[in-house]
């Protein structure tokens, strides 16, 4: 569990995620108005909107890599303003990328055993001396590694650089990598995307296993089959807006979701 | 198993002896100045090993790496020479020396947490610069450093009564002085390559290479860069003053045009060359970039008075030239360098506690 010992975090109360009237924007440009949102502990909760909506602006807030301007951020009893990516790694918020960023030139073991690297403590000493401690806790590593690899079916070529294993496995070993971080919100930025039919039904199958070990998992997509049959709520955005909440059924027949995203006309 | 386990004995033994007695080889078939030449070798790869970790490890481009040898030769001097009249030991002046030079690594490191690439490259040049302009003018008006005439008559490394300035007696052997300094800076040396080798297959490895590979990933997946990226820095900077401390006392004389922007392009060569991020392929660029230069130095007059009767291009003109085409020819051939970092084939620990031996890690390889 995160510990309380940074300074950018004060307690507060349920649910898992929310946030409150989050305001972002870059000079004149406003990527985030006013947007409030609640995922609950354990739901697979969709993203979507068209390109531009603010999406991925929503997420780098969540990581830490971009600061809010404005709003509330909560994360399981916590408020956080204008902390580091480390500390909300730390908290329990695990990403992917839109366009894949994995660390190329390491093995997809090394690339998972990065993952485990704020779960575990070995410093210069323990890599200098070896004790036993520090074996047992690198062996550790390796064998959860190993694990999360045959988790998202890459477990035949762990020694393979990440930058030769195909599209699909690249997009699995992303998730793998922030799996082993230990997350409770598992953020995943469009990861069916690029993807072809059986790699897509692969991926819901995963995402599937992911929430039933109660990982609480926030999707953004394009594939709008995949986010209806995947989700137990979705958000809409446009505009930086949220325009949009709730179960899929609904969202789909929201005429201005419908006007702004979907297309077609209104049901 | 056996037969594998049999034969990295036999090699081990095998390159322990030849390392033994290569001063006195090379003493017995080419005369003592190469046996000098060798204890540099052994300096610059301490200075490139730690150079490795910085660039070839964490990524981070850093131009004024000479800044951390200077830093670690004027402790040394300070501290054992006439010049504050203080003869402080070298089992202390050493380490003192690795802290200081670590302290300025963190003090370089800290500023530049967030710049990358060219612009770390331009600030780190400027940092190196700094050091050396500084020993250059602290000789008013207080004088600390001796400014350009630099320090000289700086006490030979000693334990009791033993002195590597001088030639000793050891088991009816005369060992000259520059072989009892080969095997002091030998015994730094494999000490670094232990350090380093340690340090690459660890916690603290994978997340250097990581910000290497990708800063905000890295970030985005735990790792606090602020502090990894210092621990680089510092870990660099205290092999560079552990170096420079031996130069100091071998020398017996630190001025600060030893210290010039030349060196580190020099350091950064080794690494680059040699392959970045590969242990191996440091020293082994070290050696080269330490070595080659003085092949010609000394091989190139000789050899066109041999050929044509005359020397026509002046050798040390021809070094430099030699030198430049063959960083074109690797860079060109080899961009990874002539011994390049293959990522460690390791198979996976499935054998269960076979895996806990040592012998998985291959700093070969």
């Amino acid at each position: 569990m995160p510990q309380n010992r940074t300074l950018c975090m004060t307690q507060a109360d349920n649910p898992l995620l929310q946030l409150l009237g989050i305001h972002k924007h870059f000079g004149g440009l406003l990527a985030l108005t006013d947007v409030t949102l609640s995922i609950r502990q354990g739901e697979i909760y969709g993203l979507i909107g068209p390109n531009g909506a603010g999406k991925t602006t929503l997420f780098n807030i969540l990581t830490g890599l971009y600061q809010l301007d404005g709003g509330t951020f909560n994360f399981n009893g916590n408020t956080y303003s204008r902390c580091k990516p480390h500390v909300l790694a730390e908290a329990g918020i695990a990403r992917t990328f839109q366009n894949i960023r994995l660390f190329p030139n390491m093995t997809a073991q090394e690339n998972v055993m990065v993952g485990r690297h704020l779960r575990t403590q070995n410093g210069i000493w323990a890599a200098l001396r070896r004790h036993p401690a520090a074996r047992r806790e690198e062996k550790e590593s390796a064998q959860r590694a190993s694990e999360l690899l045959q988790f998202v079916g890459i477990h035949r070529s762990p020694q393979t650089l990440a930058k030769n294993l195909s599209y699909g496995e690249q997009r699995r070993l992303e998730i793998a990598r922030a799996l082993a971080t230990d997350p409770l919100l598992l953020a995943l930025d469009e990861p069916a995307a690029g993807m072809n039919a059986t790699e897509t039904a692969d991926l819901k199958r995963l995402l599937h296993t992911i929430r039933n070990q109660g990982i609480t998992v926030l999707l953004i997509e394009h594939d709008v089959k995949l986010i209806m049959d995947l989700c137990d709520r979705i958000a809409v955005l446009n505009y930086g807006r949220k325009i949009a909440e709730g179960m899929p059924e609904e969202v789909r027949s929201n005429p201005e979701v419908i006007a702004a995203y979907l297309g077609g006309n209104p049901a | 198993m056996h037969k594998l386990l049999r034969n990295r004995k036999l090699h081990l033994g095998g390159t322990t002896l030849a390392l033994l007695v290569l001063p006195f080889v090379t003493d017995l078939l080419f005369g003592r100045g190469w046996v000098r030449i060798e204890d540099f070798a052994l300096l610059y790869i301490m200075l490139a090993l730690g150079l490795n970790i910085v660039v070839g490890f964490a990524g981070l481009l850093d131009l004024g790496y000479v800044a951390f040898f200077a830093v670690g030769a004027y402790t040394y001097a300070l501290l054992a020479s006439p010049q504050l009249g203080l003869h402080l030991p070298f089992w202390i002046i050493l380490p003192a020396g690795a802290l200081l030079a670590g302290f300025f690594g963190a003090l370089l490191g800290a500023p530049t947490l967030k710049l990358r690439g060219d612009y770390l490259a331009i600030v780190t040049l400027g940092f190196g610069e700094i050091i050396r302009i500084f020993l250059n003018n602290l000789n008013a008006p207080v004088n600390i450093t001796n400014g350009a005439q630099g320090i000289s008559q700086v006490d030979a490394m000693r334990i009791g009564d033993f002195s590597l300035g001088r030639n000793q007696e050891l088991f009816g052997f005369a060992i000259p002085s520059v072989h009892l300094h080969y095997y002091l800076f030998l015994l730094f040396t494999l000490l670094v390559i232990f350090v380093t080798a340690r340090l690459q297959d660890s916690r603290i490895g994978r997340a250097w290479v990581a910000i290497r590979e990708d800063e905000v990933a890295a970030e985005a997946m735990g790792i606090n860069t602020r502090n990894i990226k210092l621990l680089a820095f510092v870990m660099g900077a205290s092999f560079g003053g552990i170096s420079g401390g031996l130069f100091a006392g071998f020398q017996g004389f630190v001025s600060p045009e030893s210290f010039s922007l030349m060196e580190s392009i020099m350091i950064l060569c080794m690494v680059v060359l040699g392959g970045m991020g590969n242990i191996a392929g440091v020293v082994l660029g070290g050696i080269i970039l330490v070595v080659l230069p003085e092949v010609f130095r000394n091989g190139a007059g000789p050899l066109q008075q041999w050929l044509f009767g005359k020397v026509f291009i002046d050798p040390e003109s021809m070094r430099m030239l030699m030198f430049g085409v063959a960083l074109i020819v690797v860079m060109l051939w080899r961009p990874a360098g002539l011994w390049p970092s293959t990522r460690r084939q390791r198979e996976l620990e499935a054998t269960g506690d076979a895996a806990e031996q040592d012998t998985v890690y291959d700093s070969g390889r």
